[in-house]
This record gives structure tokens, C-alpha cells and sequence, in this order.
């Protein structure tokens, strides 16, 4: 006998996670910790569409699943890349001070 | 494509084909070439004409194609008229053209821009005929802007004298017052009448029965074309440009300014003839403007030492004649001294021209004196165009001028009688001094002259005889003539009926005995003045205000030319240099300090820019929920 755990929880934990990413995103200042929040975005959103995949008993949220973990595998991929050449450039990776492009 | 159509195509086309051939390889061809070829080009249109001349009965409408199509059933049609009216005037304007292509060939000789010259001769020939010949007031505005465009770039053929650029400035400018009536004039009969063919207008006026609103329009049109042809035949208030286009080379002079274009108003007059039938107040402030101009220029003329300048004013009142006869319902007079006009003016002008070659250049007549030994030729010749303007019977001259002054004193209006009786008077005896001045008495030049060359002198000849022999032209039936050119143009304007009356021969001949005693008695009176002139001047204080040309071309400058610089310069100084270019600064300084205030949110944090973007997507969900509720 299992107890299935509401549909509505899982919302909740995936949208809670949503905003813990995204206000990460928004305040910290290593970018290394930047790339670990938009990590946490995408599988907040990843447990939404599994959720919402068996809501509705059908598969299309479990295939792009499988969509964005790849997209992310790459895109985690790029910005540790872009972080070591950046390093290499400024000794450091503090987004702040990343600002060349200013008006 | 038919007899006729071919005919009027050979009539047209060679000088159009010519002035593009001479424009670009003018060079190439070499002096003898272009002007054998301009020349055989007139020549060809010549002979074209005098076949139309020949084949027409009547009068013909050749339409090549539709021009302007306004709707499926009105359209302006490219095509000719021809008939008495203007098949007379083309006849004048390609053999007197011919003449003076063959003329200027020789008087241009050696010139730099040899080609030039004969393009824009034969351009003029083409616009003119043109002008003559279209059978659609659009064709004719067109042959009327390019004889226009014609006398503006030879008046200043030799631009690179300051004072001959500005007098074909000066001959452009007030020409474009008289179009702008031209155009007025248009636009009226098109509103009246819906259309703007020669022959369905006039049918349409002739047919009667007009209504307020077409009657209006119709005068405003006839006005109009007052003001048009006071600019193109140089009537007061605008013949200011002609005397100024003498700077033009001499056969340009006789072609253009004497014999044919500035005939141009005449023409219009004549040919729109019902149109002024119906407004018979405009036709009567026509004669006034003639005699007025007639006698005005005629003062001016005595007082002039440039022997073109004299020949200009004498233009001016010989036109001043014509209209005098158009504005006295007389056409056919008019028409009459409009071609006597053009052979014994087109031979003074060549003749003064050929004093002017002989003289290397020299055009003041103080400076001549004596040259009838030294130049034979033109001076036989000149003495016939003397003779023939000053109204010595037989020669062509007398015969028109006669036939006017009849006109005039039969139409019993003393102010008119008199100014043109004064003015013959004044012709002979200002011609009498060019005459006496050029020819008589101790050579007064600093070079020698000698006689122009053949291709001169032979032209100098044949209008000499056309001088002589014009008259029989139009021998009045009176005097046991046949009136050939009154029978021909009959059929095409109204004539005025001829006096029945017992005495009309005795009292016409009293007439001609008059006007030639006048004419004779100012040429007595111009040698008995200056037959030993050294060089003196007019003394009386009164004289001045003649020899200053009624101070016209000062007024026009206080009054119009300053003005419109002040205008200028009001338009550039505030309009444009401080409204227009204020609002264009003003609004580039605008959004340049906006840009400088935006540029502040450009920090180069894509911390930021990600803050703006999610803040963006979350007020696009708040408002679609809340839009969507």
C-alpha cells in the first residue's frame, strides 16, 4: 500500500526550488554559484514538467525532460568554459566587476 | 502613316534629329559640316512645309498619337493643325530660318562653340514650329517653353561675360511672368470647357450658347493669354527683356527676337481669335498696350548708340503695331506686318550684323560713320530695310504698315490714330540716324573694315528682294491687288468688312500719301540732323529721360527685383536659417540629451539586465491574468 504524494506538493516543492535558483541567480556574485542556480531553475522546471506529465497521463512532459537535461548539460558545459577563459583573463570570476559593456 | 503625316514629320523632325547631332559631334564634324547640315536640316523642313502648303486644301488635323489621356473618351492628342493661319507664319519661320542658318554659318566662323550654336538654332527651329503648328494648347505651351528655353541659352551663348548670362536671366525670368498667364489661361479653358484642343475650343465658343461660369473662365483665359503674349512679343509691361537679349550672337537676334518668336503672342492672338471676340474689352486694352508700346519704344529707339539695341526697340514697336491691329479685330493687318516684319527686320539685323563683323565687333554707332564704300553690299541692303521700315512705297514695309494705320484710322479712336502716326514718324527717323550714322560721314573706328563673305551678303540679298517684293503679298484689292494672303487667311479668322464707300479709294490714297510724306520727312529730318555728326550728344535735360529708357528698368528693380532679393533673403536668413534649422537642431538636440539620460541603464551587469527581463515577464503574467479575470 503506498500513499501517493499530492500532485499539488510537488508544484509547490518545484516552484519553491524556481525561486531559490532565481534569487540566487539575482544576488550572489561568484559566477560559479550563478551557474549552480541556473542548474537549480532548470531541474525545478524539469520536476514541474514530470509532475505535470503524470497529471495528465501522458508523455510529453517526460520527453522534454529529456530535452532540457541535455540543453543544460551543454549550457553547464559553456559557462564553465566561459568561467576558466574568463579566470585566465581577470584572475577572478565576480560578475560585478564584469562590466565592460557598460553606456 | 499617310501623305500627310510623312509631310509633317519631314517638316519636324530634321531640326530636332540635327540639334542632337551637332550638340555631340558637332566637333567631330568640323565648321564646314554642321553648317551645311544644320542649314540642308531647315532647309528639308522648308521644303516639307511648302509641300503641306501646297497639298493642303483648307485645313487639315494630322494626329500622330494620344498624348495625355484624361479618360476612355478625352484625350490630348500629339498632333498638327494645319491651315492658312499657320501654315504662313511656318512658311516665314523655316525660309527665314533657312536664310539665317545659311547667314550665321559664315558670321559664326571660327567661334568655339560652333555646334552648340547651330543645336540650339535648330532645337529653336523645331520648338517654334511646334509652337506653330500644334493643334492642342499643350503642344503649343510646349513649342512656347522651348522657343523660351531656345532664347535663353542663345542670349547667353557667350556666358562666359557675366552681362550676357545675366540678360538671358533677366529675358527667362520675365518671359516665366507671361507663361504663368499662359498657364492661367489653360487651366481656364480647361475648367470651362473640358478641353484642351484648339479646334473642339473654338468649335465650342463659336457654337454659342456658353454659360455664366464658362463665360467667366473664358475671360480669364483671354487675360491670361494677354499676359503670355505680352511676355513672348516683349509689350508693355514686360518687353524690358528684349532690348537686353541683343547679347546674343547677331543671327540669333534676327531670328529669334525680330522675326520669329517674338511673333509668338501674335500668333496666339490670331489663332484664338473667337476666344477675344467674345471679350471685345480685352481686345481694346490690346490696341492700347500696342500703340502705347509701339509709341514708347519708338522714343526710346531715337535715343539709342548700340546699332542692335536701336533694331530692338524698333522690334518692340513694330510688335506694338501688330497687337494695335489684333486689338482693332484686324488679324489679317496684323498677320501681314507680322511676315513684311520678319524680311526687312531679319535683314536689318543681319545687316547690322554684317557692319558688326566688318567693324571686328564694334557695335557703337558713334564709332562707325563712312562705311558704305568700305561694305557695298550691306550697305545697298540695309538702305532697302531702311527704306522698307520707314514706309517708302512700294517696298513690303509700306504696304503693311499702310494697311494698319487704315485700320487704325478708320476705327475713329483719336488717343490710338495719333500714337501711330507719331510712331511711323519716329520709325523713319530713328532709322534714318542708324542709317546716316552707320553709313554717311567721316569713318569714326579704330579698325579698318572690309565686306562680310558670301554666305553673308547673298543672304543679305534674298531678304533684300523679299524686302522689295513682300508687299505684293498683300496688294490691296483697292489699289487693283489681289489681297492673296487676306483671301488665304479668310477662311480661318474673321475679317473685317472693307469700306464700300465712293471715296474709299481717294481717302486711302490720301492715306499712303501721308504715311509715306511722314516717313520721308523723318528720314529728311534724321540727315539733316545727322549727316556731319561728330560724336555729339542730345543736350536738353529733357532728352535724358529717353535716353535712360523711362527709368523702367530701375523702377522694376526698386520695385520687384529688391523686394523679391529681400524676400530672399528673409526666406534664408529666418525661415530656413532659424525656423527650419532650429526645429532639425533643436530635435537632434533633444534626442541626443535623452540618450545621454538612457545610457544610464546600460551597466554592463547581466545581473540586471536578467532582473529587468524576469521583472518584465512577470508583469506580462500579472496583466495577462489579470486582463484575462
Amino acid at each position: 500500500m503506498t500513499t501517493t504524494v499530492p500532485f499539488a506538493y510537488w508544484l509547490i516543492l518545484s516552484f519553491g526550488v524556481f525561486c531559490f535558483g532565481a534569487c540566487g541567480f539575482l544576488i550572489r556574485k561568484n559566477a560559479l554559484s550563478l551557474l549552480i542556480c541556473l542548474e537549480l531553475m532548470l531541474s525545478a522546471v524539469n520536476m514541474a514538467f514530470i509532475t505535470f506529465a503524470r497529471m495528465h497521463m501522458s508523455e510529453g512532459g517526460n520527453i522534454l525532460y529529456f530535452l532540457v537535461i541535455t540543453v543544460a548539460a551543454c549550457e553547464s558545459a559553456q559557462g564553465l568554459a566561459l568561467m576558466i577563459n574568463y579566470f585566465r583573463l581577470k584572475q577572478n570570476i565576480r560578475l560585478d566587476d564584469a562590466r565592460a559593456l557598460a553606456g | 502613316m499617310d501623305h500627310f503625316q510623312a509631310l509633317a514629320a519631314l517638316m519636324i523632325l530634321p531640326p530636332l534629329v540635327g540639334s542632337g547631332l551637332w550638340f555631340w559631334v558637332g566637333r567631330k564634324f568640323g565648321e564646314r559640316a554642321v553648317g551645311i547640315g544644320a542649314s540642308l536640316a531647315l532647309g528639308l523642313s522648308f521644303l516639307a512645309t511648302i509641300l503641306l502648303f501646297k497639298d493642303v486644301e483648307g485645313s487639315a488635323r494630322i494626329i500622330f498619337f494620344d498624348w495625355i489621356r484624361f479618360s476612355a473618351d478625352s484625350a490630348v492628342h500629339f498632333g498638327f493643325l494645319v491651315d492658312p493661319l499657320s501654315l504662313a507664319l511656318g512658311l516665314v519661320v523655316t525660309g527665314v530660318g533657312t536664310l539665317i542658318h545659311v547667314y550665321a554659318s559664315g558670321y559664326m566662323h571660327g567661334d568655339e562653340g560652333f555646334g552648340r550654336f547651330f543645336s540650339y538654332l535648330n532645337l529653336f527651329v523645331f520648338s517654334m514650329l511646334m509652337l506653330v503648328f500644334s493643334d492642342s494648347l499643350l503642344g503649343l505651351f510646349l513649342g512656347w517653353e522651348g522657343v523660351g528655353l531656345c532664347s535663353y541659352l542663345l542670349i547667353s551663348f557667350w556666358f562666359s561675360d557675366e552681362s550676357n548670362a545675366q540678360a538671358g536671366k533677366k529675358a527667362f525670368v520675365v518671359n516665366r511672368v507671361g507663361d504663368l498667364g499662359f498657364l492661367i489661361a489653360m487651366f481656364a479653358l480647361f475648367k470651362a470647357f473640358g478641353s484642351l484642343s484648339v479646334p473642339e475650343l473654338l468649335q465650342a465658343i463659336q457654337s454659342g450658347g456658353l454659360d455664366s461660369a464658362q463665360t467667366f473662365w473664358s475671360q480669364v483665359a483671354c487675360w491670361g493669354f494677354v499676359l503670355g503674349a505680352a511676355g513672348k512679343s516683349a509689350q508693355i509691361p514686360l518687353y524690358v527683356w528684349l532690348p537686353d537679349a541683343m547679347a546674343g550672337p547677331t543671327p540669333v537676334s534676327a531670328l529669334i527676337h525680330a522675326a520669329t518668336m517674338v511673333t509668338a503672342g501674335v500668333y496666339l492672338t490670331c489663332r484664338l481669335q473667337p476666344l477675344f471676340l467674345m471679350h471685345v474689352s480685352v481686345l481694346e486694352v490690346l490696341a492700347y498696350v500696342g500703340a502705347l508700346t509701339a509709341f514708347f519704344a519708338a522714343t526710346i529707339a531715337v535715343f539709342q548708340n548700340d546699332i542692335k539695341k536701336v533694331l530692338a526697340y524698333s522690334t518692340i514697336s513694330q510688335l506694338g503695331y501688330m497687337f494695335l491691329a489684333v486689338g482693332l479685330q484686324a488679324p489679317v493687318a496684323a498677320y501681314f506686318h507680322l511676315i513684311t516684319h520678319a524680311f526687312f527686320k531679319a535683314l536689318l539685323f543681319l545687316g547690322a550684323g554684317s557692319v558688326i563683323h566688318g567693324m571686328h565687333h564694334e557695335q557703337d554707332m558713334r564709332h562707325m560713320g563712312g562705311l558704305r564704300k568700305q561694305m557695298p553690299v550691306t550697305f545697298w541692303t540695309m538702305t532697302i530695310g531702311v527704306l522698307a521700315i520707314a514706309g517708302v512705297p512700294p517696298l513690303s514695309g509700306f504696304v503693311s504698315k499702310d494697311e494698319i494705320l487704315h485700320v487704325v484710322s478708320g476705327s475713329h479712336r483719336n488717343v490710338l490714330i495719333g500714337l501711330a502716326f507719331v510712331t511711323a514718324f519716329l520709325t523713319a527717323f530713328y532709322m534714318g540716324r542708324l542709317w546716316i550714322m552707320t553709313f554717311f560721314g567721316k569713318f569714326r573706328g579704330h579698325h579698318e573694315a572690309h565686306e562680310s563673305p558670301k554666305s553673308m551678303t547673298i543672304v543679305l540679298m534674298v531678304l533684300a528682294a523679299l524686302s522689295i517684293l513682300g508687299g505684293f503679298l498683300n496688294w490691296p484689292h483697292l489699289w487693283g491687288g489681289h489681297a492673296y494672303l487676306e483671301e488665304f487667311l479668310k477662311s480661318t479668322v474673321a475679317v473685317l468688312p472693307h469700306s464700300q464707300a465712293p471715296d474709299a479709294f481717294s481717302s486711302s490714297v490720301k492715306l499712303a500719301v501721308g504715311s509715306s510724306l511722314l516717313g520721308l520727312l523723318g528720314l529728311a529730318l534724321a540727315f539733316w540732323r545727322y549727316r556731319n555728326f561728330q560724336g555729339e550728344e542730345f543736350q536738353a535735360k529733357f532728352f535724358r529721360l529717353f535716353q535712360n529708357k523711362y527709368y523702367v528698368d530701375e523702377i522694376y528693380d526698386a520695385v520687384v527685383v529688391q523686394n523679391l532679393k529681400r524676400l530672399g533673403s528673409f526666406l534664408w536668413k529666418w525661415v530656413d536659417g532659424f525656423v527650419l534649422d532650429g526645429l532639425l537642431n533643436g530635435s537632434a538636440a533633444v534626442s541626443q540629451r535623452a540618450g545621454m539620460q538612457l545610457r544610464r541603464l546600460q551597466t554592463g551587469l547581466a545581473q540586471q539586465y536578467t532582473f529587468w527581463v524576469w521583472l518584465g515577464v512577470l508583469i506580462l503574467i500579472v496583466s495577462v491574468y489579470t486582463v484575462g479575470s
